[in-house]
């Protein structure tokens, strides 16, 4: 007997399962990073001086990323288009393209990081500098799960299974993305 | 994308050069040094960003509007925890509260004595009254 989940659609949901779930992951995403960013938000209009320390952050270093991230999300998008037409192997090369924005996001974040931690901006240096570590640090995280689960979704597309998991980690990619849109001008904008 | 809807690859990429004409916007409008142009060009064009990503990329228009309900939902929520939370945080006396160290910090950086070479500051200064390392500008 199979014990593979049987359950991929749901007439009563009007959409099939997974979509939902992660739309359902996506609502509770949403709860985490709005309460933290509306936090900052707050925050960072009672403090004036804020407007000192967030004058460190490097806007070129945040537009490079939000670049990295946009391209990865059109090359997810086009994941999914090659997964709707059952063309597996595309859609897999697709899904690789992605994870390696996903890596050179996470490498350009690792020098800026590094540079900012060796001049003394670290995560205790004061509450705005724990702000946007912890941020930029959860959404960083969203980034590695979410190449790890395309990795593994690359490798079932690849022998043109499974192909619906292709759109579901696609529209998890774009969230991420989505949250970095708004990470950027809070963080690297706003001065 | 689904039954309904199918899109040839340079619908795709047309929509990426679109958001990055956006992201050279939202880096240039603050240059001008307007503040309510960097407002509109950072956060304004955010919103239009997220709002091309999740119509074209996620396709949430195409999904049963019970989705956007659920989605709209939790934003919602997200605002009644800001008009909840804002007027303690950000206000610096309170029916029965005041805040005392936000005060001294304020008025400090106010009067330009607010020593921003280090890494302590804002009210985490004021309360634990130490200094951390120090910090590059």
């Amino acid at each position: 007997m199979s014990a593979r989940p049987i359950a991929t659609t749901r007439s009563a949901a009007g959409m099939p399962t997974p979509r939902l779930a992660v739309w359902w992951v996506i609502a509770s995403e949403i709860v985490i990073f709005g309460g933290l960013l509306g936090s900052y938000i707050m925050h960072r209009i009672a403090h004036g001086e804020w407007a000192e320390y967030a004058a460190n952050t490097n806007t070129m270093i945040g537009a490079t990323n939000t670049f990295v991230l946009l391209t990865s999300s059109l090359f997810a998008v086009l994941a999914h288009q090659a997964a709707e037409r059952g063309d597996g192997k595309t859609a897999a090369r697709f899904l690789y393209m992605t994870t390696g924005g996903g890596l050179v996001f996470l490498t350009i974040k690792a020098f800026e990081w590094t540079s900012e931690i060796s001049h003394g901006m670290t995560i205790t240096a004061n509450t705005f500098w724990s702000f946007y570590y912890t941020a930029a640090g959860i959404h960083a995280l969203h980034v590695i799960a979410g190449m790890i689960i395309m990795l593994f979704v690359a490798q079932t597309a690849k022998r043109n299974e499974d192909l619906h998991r292709v759109e579901i980690i696609g529209i998890y990619w774009h969230f991420v993305d989505i949250v970095w849109i708004f990470l950027f001008p809070l963080l690297y904008i706003a001065k | 994308m689904t039954a309904e809807e199918h899109h040839e690859p340079s619908f795709y990429v047309k929509i990426w050069a679109i958001l990055l004409v956006l992201l050279i916007v939202s880096v240039l409008g603050p240059m001008i040094g307007i503040k309510w142009i960097t407002l509109l060009t950072a956060f304004g064009i955010a919103l239009v960003k997220a709002y091309l990503v999740a119509v074209n990329f996620m396709h949430i228009n195409l999904t049963p509007r019970y989705v956007v309900y659920l989605v709209t939902t939790t934003l919602v929520f997200m605002l009644l925890f800001f008009a909840g939370s804002a007027p303690d945080v950000m206000k610096e006396h309170g029916r029965n509260w005041e805040k005392p160290a936000w005060i001294a910090t304020e008025a400090a950086y106010q009067a330009g004595e607010l020593d921003l070479g280090h890494g302590h500051g804002g009210d985490h200064e004021a309360e634990s009254g130490h200094h951390g390392q120090s910090e590059h500008h």
